[in-house]
Parts: C-alpha cells; sequence; structure tokens
C-alpha cells in the first residue's frame, strides 16, 4: 500500500509538470487550430534560461521562476506576432514543417551556445531531500510541484471561468466567427493566449530541469508526451489537459514501477485505450 | 571544342593526376564518432585522445603522414554509422577505421570492414560480440564482461551476499548482467533482483524506487558513461537510497572521469572496477595528461575514452611503421595477430591474437577526493584480464 501511494505521488508529480508545459500546447491547437510542434522549444529555452540566471546572475531559483515567465512568454508574443500569424490560414502541413525546423533550429542554437550535455542545476538544499509523511518517503521537490501545479490550475480555472478574458477565451474557441462578430479582438486575444501558454511552458521548462532533465535534445524528447496530453485531454480544454497529465504521468511511472520491461511503453498503451474510449479527448469538443 | 574549354579539360585532369599523387604519401584514418547529441563528450574525449598521440609522436610514419578524417554519427543510429564508413571508404579512401562510442554503430560497419578488408580500430564499444562480426576488428578499449567479473568477485569477498542489478538495455548493458550475475553467484552471492532500463532518456526515479523497496546490501549498476551515470547517482541520492544503507557499486563507466566532478558529493565512496582511472600513476600516464591538456584544454581531464583513442592510435602507427607504409588489409592483421604488447597510460595491454580482443589489467576503486577533486583511486588490480565474455 505505502508503495502504491509512493508511485501514485510520483505519478501525479510528474503528471503536474506535464500539465503545466501542455497547457499552452492544448490552447493553440483548440483555439487557434495552429500545429505548433515548437512547443517543447519554448519550454527548453525557459529550461536554459533558468539554468543562465541561476550561474550567471547568481539568481535564486525561487526568483527565476517568474523572471522565466514574463520573459519566454514575450518571447512566445513576439514570435507569435513576426511569424505564426501568417500561417494561420496556411495547411497543417505547412504549420507542422515550420514549427518543426523552428525546433531543429533552437536545438541547434542550444547545443551551440550550452553544449550537447545535460545541464546542471543547483536547486536550493531545502528542495532536495525527502520526508516522510505517514510512513512513505516523499521527495519535497515533487511535493513543491504538486502544489504549484494545483495551485496554478485553480487560478486558471478561476480566470477562465470568472473573468472578462477568460469568457471572451471560451466564445473564440467555440465558435471563433461569431466571437469577431461581437466585437471580441480575436487577434489580440490570440497573442495573449499564446504568449501565456509559452510563459507556462517555459515555467514547466525551468521546473522540469530537476525531474526531467535538461539538454538541448529535450524539445524533440519530450514533445511527444505534450501532443499526447493534449490529444487524449482534448485541445483546447484545461480540465481536459490536467486529467491526461495526471492519467498518463501516473501509467507511466506505475508501469516503469511494476512492469520494468514493458515500462515505457505503457503511457502509449494507456493512450491508445484512453483514445478508444474518447475518441474526441476527455473533454473535447465534437469538431 | 574550344580552346578556353579544352584547357580546362586539361587543367582539371592535370589536377587529378597531382591529387592522386598526393593521396599515395598520406594514410587516412577514418574516424566515426557520435560526436553530436547525447554522447558528444565522450565522443570528444576520443577525438582528443586519437589528436593528443598525433601531436606527442608527429603525424609522419614511416615516411607517410597521417591523417584523421572524423564522421559525425550523433549517436546511436547503425544506418547512419554503416553508410560514414562506406563514404569513408569509398570516397576518402580510409586505410584504417577507427572510433565508435556505441555498440550498435560499431556492429553496423562489421560488414564495411569485412568487404573492404580495412583493419578497423575499436576505441571504445565495449560488448563482447563486436569482435567476433569481423576479422578485420580490434578493440583496444574493454569490455563489460572484463571489468564486471572482477568486481562479482570482490563483492562476494569483501561480505555483500545480496545484490540488485539495473543495467542499460543495450549489448553492453546485457553482458555487464550476465557475467556479474554468473561470477557473482558461483561465488556464493544472491542476486535479489534485475530491472533494464531504456538506452534513450532513461527516467531513473521509478527504478530506483523499486530497488529501495527491495533493500538489497548492493545495487550493482552498469549505464553508459556521461548524462546517464550522472542521472543515475542524482537519482540515488536524491531517493536516500546512500542512507538507507544500500551500497553503491558498478563498472567505471558509473564513475566516468569526465563527469566525475560534475556528480559531486554523492560519488564518494563508490567502488567500481575498470581498466582506466585519470589518478593511475605512471610516468605514460603522466606524459599522456600532459599532451592531452595541450589538445584538449587545461582543467578538462581525460577518462577512458581518450585513452582508447590514445591507444588506437598507438597501434595504427606500429603497424604503419611495421609495413613500412604499405598498408594491406590481410598484412596488418596479420601483424596484429602476432602478440601486440602496447604501454598504454592505464598499464601495459597486449591483443589476444586468438579474439583481436584487448587483454589487460582491471583495477578495483574507490571514489575518494584529493586535492580537493574526486577522483578513482585504485587500490586492488586483477593482472592480465582476458575477455570472459567470449564463449
Amino acid at each position: 500500500m505505502r508503495t502504491l501511494i509512493g508511485v501514485l505521488f510520483d505519478g501525479v508529480a510528474y503528471g503536474s509538470l506535464l500539465f503545466l508545459i501542455s497547457l499552452g500546447l492544448s490552447v493553440t491547437m483548440g483555439l487557434m487550430s495552429f500545429v505548433n510542434l515548437a512547443h517543447g522549444a519554448f519550454a527548453m529555452m525557459g529550461g536554459f534560461l533558468c539554468v543562465t540566471l541561476m550561474r550567471r546572475l547568481g539568481i535564486s531559483f525561487g526568483l527565476t521562476l517568474p523572471l522565466v515567465f514574463v520573459v519566454i512568454g514575450a518571447a512566445g508574443a513576439l514570435i507569435e506576432l513576426g511569424l505564426y500569424r501568417r500561417l494561420y490560414r496556411a495547411s497543417a502541413l505547412d504549420q507542422v514543417l515550420f514549427t518543426i525546423g523552428l525546433t531543429f533550429m533552437t536545438g541547434a542554437a542550444a547545443t551551440w551556445i550550452w553544449g550537447p550535455s545535460q545541464q546542471p542545476i543547483a536547486l536550493p538544499p531545502s528542495l532536495h531531500h525527502q520526508i516522510t509523511l505517514l510512513g512513505v518517503d516523499f521527495g519535497v521537490y515533487r511535493l513543491f510541484l504538486v502544489g504549484f501545479v494545483v495551485v496554478l490550475a485553480a487560478l486558471l480555472g478561476l480566470g477562465v471561468a470568472r473573468t472578462r478574458f477568460g469568457a471572451q477565451l471560451r466564445a473564440a474557441v467555440d465558435n471563433p466567427q461569431a466571437a469577431a462578430g461581437v466585437g471580441i479582438n480575436v487577434s489580440l486575444l490570440f497573442s495573449i493566449t499564446f504568449a501565456l501558454g509559452t510563459g507556462l511552458s517555459g515555467l514547466g521548462g525551468a521546473l522540469a530541469i530537476d525531474v526531467l532533465g535538461l539538454d538541448p535534445t529535450f524539445a524533440l524528447k519530450y514533445l511527444v508526451y505534450f501532443l499526447l496530453v493534449v490529444v487524449v485531454g482534448g485541445p483546447g480544454s484545461l480540465k481536459g489537459s490536467l486529467a491526461a497529465a495526471l492519467l498518463l504521468g501516473v501509467a507511466d511511472v506505475a508501469g516503469k514501477y511494476y512492469v520494468p520491461q514493458l515500462g515505457s511503453f505503457v503511457i502509449y498503451a494507456a493512450m491508445i485505450i484512453l483514445l478508444v474510449v474518447f475518441p474526441h479527448g476527455l473533454y473535447g469538443r465534437r469538431a | 571544342m574550344s580552346f578556353t574549354r579544352s584547357g580546362l579539360l586539361v587543367a582539371s585532369l592535370l589536377c587529378l593526376a597531382t591529387t592522386r599523387a598526393h593521396a599515395d604519401d598520406t594514410i587516412k584514418v577514418g574516424l566515426i564518432l557520435e560526436s553530436s547529441g547525447p554522447f558528444a563528450s565522450q565522443a570528444r574525449q576520443i577525438a582528443n585522445g586519437a589528436k593528443a598521440y598525433v601531436k606527442a609522436h608527429g603525424d609522419t610514419v614511416a615516411g607517410k603522414k597521417i591523417e584523421l578524417v572524423f564522421k559525425d554519427v550523433g549517436g546511436p543510429a547503425p544506418d547512419v554509422a554503416k553508410r560514414l564508413a562506406q563514404e569513408l571508404v569509398t570516397r576518402d579512401k580510409v586505410q584504417f577505421l577507427g572510433g565508435f562510442v556505441l555498440t550498435p554503430n560499431a556492429l553496423a560497419v562489421a560488414p564495411v570492414a569485412t568487404q573492404a578488408k580495412v583493419p578497423t580500430i575499436i576505441m571504445n564499444a565495449a560488448t563482447s560480440i563486436i569482435t567476433a562480426k569481423s576479422p578485420y576488428i580490434v578493440r583496444v578499449s574493454f569490455t563489460l564482461s572484463q571489468v564486471a567479473a572482477p568486481l562479482a568477485e570482490w563483492a562476494a569477498k569483501n561480505n555483500i551476499k545480496h545484490v540488485y542489478t539495473l543495467v542499460s538495455d543495450y549489448g553492453p548493458g546485457n553482458d555487464a548482467e550476465t557475467t556479474f550475475k554468473t561470477v557473482f553467484t558461483a561465488h556464493g552471492g544472491e542476486i535479489v533482483g534485475s530491472v533494464k532500463v531504456p538506452l534513450k532518456n532513461p527516467d531513473f526515479s521509478p527504478f530506483i524506487q523499486r530497488i529501495k523497496d527491495a533493500k538489497p546490501e548492493a545495487v550493482f549498476v552498469f549505464v553508459p558513461a556521461g548524462d546517464a551515470s550522472v542521472g543515475f547517482m542524482k537519482a540515488f541520492a536524491e531517493r536516500g537510497l546512500d542512507k538507507a544503507g544500500i551500497k553503491l557499486i558498478g563498472t567505471g563507466d558509473l564513475t566516468d572521469d569526465d563527469v566525475l566532478t560534475a556528480m559531486g558529493d554523492p560519488a564518494l565512496g563508490v567502488i567500481s572496477t575498470h581498466h582506466y582511472s585519470a589518478a593511475h600513476e605512471s610516468p605514460e600516464n603522466a606524459a599522456f595528461k600532459k599532451v592531452y591538456a595541450e589538445v584538449a584544454g587545461a582543467g578538462v581531464r581525460p577518462n577512458f575514452m581518450a585513452v582508447g583513442g590514445w591507444d588506437g592510435m598507438h597501434l595504427i602507427y606500429d603497424v604503419v611503421q611495421k609495413l613500412g607504409g604499405n598498408v594491406d588489409g590481410d598484412k596488418a592483421m596479420a601483424f596484429i595477430k602476432s602478440g601486440v604488447t602496447i604501454q598504454s597510460p592505464r598499464g601495459t595491454i597486449s591483443i589476444d591474437p586468438a579474439t583481436r580482443d584487448v587483454v589487460q589489467d582491471v583495477y578495483v576503486r574507490k571514489v575518494q577526493k584529493v586535492g580537493g577533486q574526486l577522483y578513482n583511486i585504485e587500490f586492488d588490480k586483477v593482472a592480465h584480464v582476458k575477455d570472459p565474455g567470449k564463449s
């Protein structure tokens, strides 16, 4: 029983990280119908930015997090304005080719600047040990992750449900033409949402360094998992992303623990089963 | 044809003629290395080791100039490795192939070596079966079986009765696990569990949790040297396995000199077995480290991969010298099989004429702090170990 709780907790922690990074991708795909395969690259740059801030400027880990969110979000907004906007009406293939090319370029730039190896990160010692609650050992960092994402998800959920911006967002996801028709500035909405989504993924990338590691292949390595979360959860849905991320996170960790020979395959098996049962995603809207 | 056109034709034919004449004075060595991607740092060690040897001994042997041609295979990519080997042999006309951090790439090149009759020097890839795949392959590095067997003996003799094994799921990992299990159980030990982790981006946490719950006395680990060993060390310390009283033992890949400093204090006290430690005390090693620093930069520590590159070039130079500069694949292999001994920075090594694999001393080491830095300090050794994996 104790091991089950431990494994579940690890899975939830991993899932929280996936959720944080994948949420932006889900909203982009649901809201703008834009296949953004460069999403992993934004997360990766968030990680590298965090490492650079800590190492070069000596900023503490906690302080880098809001900085990374703002800088990567701003970068996302700029790239959306300058590059992505031209491709909203393009075919899905063009979008895929463009964003994958962007990912390769980012990976190569990261290799050039930081080198091909894993980036070591010096977390504050307060976050780097285990505590024992009710007889089970919990990693403090993973506890921090889960807590952080729970609070964030609650705030985002409230934001989407209770604010005007949230209402406009929901309207634009449901029916962009009608939303534009009632005077919502859909392109401004796109930019702000894209910036928020990439900011969140950058933040996720920084938080992920200790759990997933960080090297220039990060963007492509984990892209599959982000896409899994979006597809299984249903594009454009916050609840969907959260549910899918948690489910897939637990499936992955539990699979590796209980069936190590098949370990890495379990997450794909879970995806197949979930998609067969929910073809449009857990909370996806029928197209 | 106009005058200028025919003039151009004659000029280009002349150029071809002169290049061919120039080529006869150069012996090209094609090095296939995983220079981009997660094994880049290891590939760089091999490259620098090879370059250091050329720097220390000059680039001329028996009147011929030695030229190194580097090709990047990017990671575990056997189809790319094979294509690069074919290009090196047909286009660049290399007379030796070498390099190979990873086993899958070395295995893919074997048929090319056989068909082209090009001596292929394995400077790292450590699975036993590689040398059997082509009569033109010779290895100067090590095999996992060769270093895992002494570790299993040491563990059995030092009061460790229950061991859990964790290895990466590919050739060398399978060799390490099989040899360790065989030797350890033969000496009366018990394997309480085994797990194989995927080679590409493994997340060690769930596997380590499993080990913690099994409560062995020690865990035997093989993961490829570099990022994987750092990742493992970090997860090991984070889950508190050392505090739970579980000893960590492994092949020297775990405490690789290239990343040992990055691992930090959690690595202290780890017992490993390997064929080379940067802290090895010998005049050859001191000389090697000095030249290496000139090539790689001061403060870059050479590891066993660098020694593989260095000794690989040593063997190539010996072959060229012996054949008077006229390298023929079959004659080269005949010389290699006549019993070659090399004074390596790691100690004395020799090539087994029957298997074309390396025979060397294997050291038992402990990670200790020397002068504020972590090193693998040798405290015991097993002499003249042949690869037990060849049976």
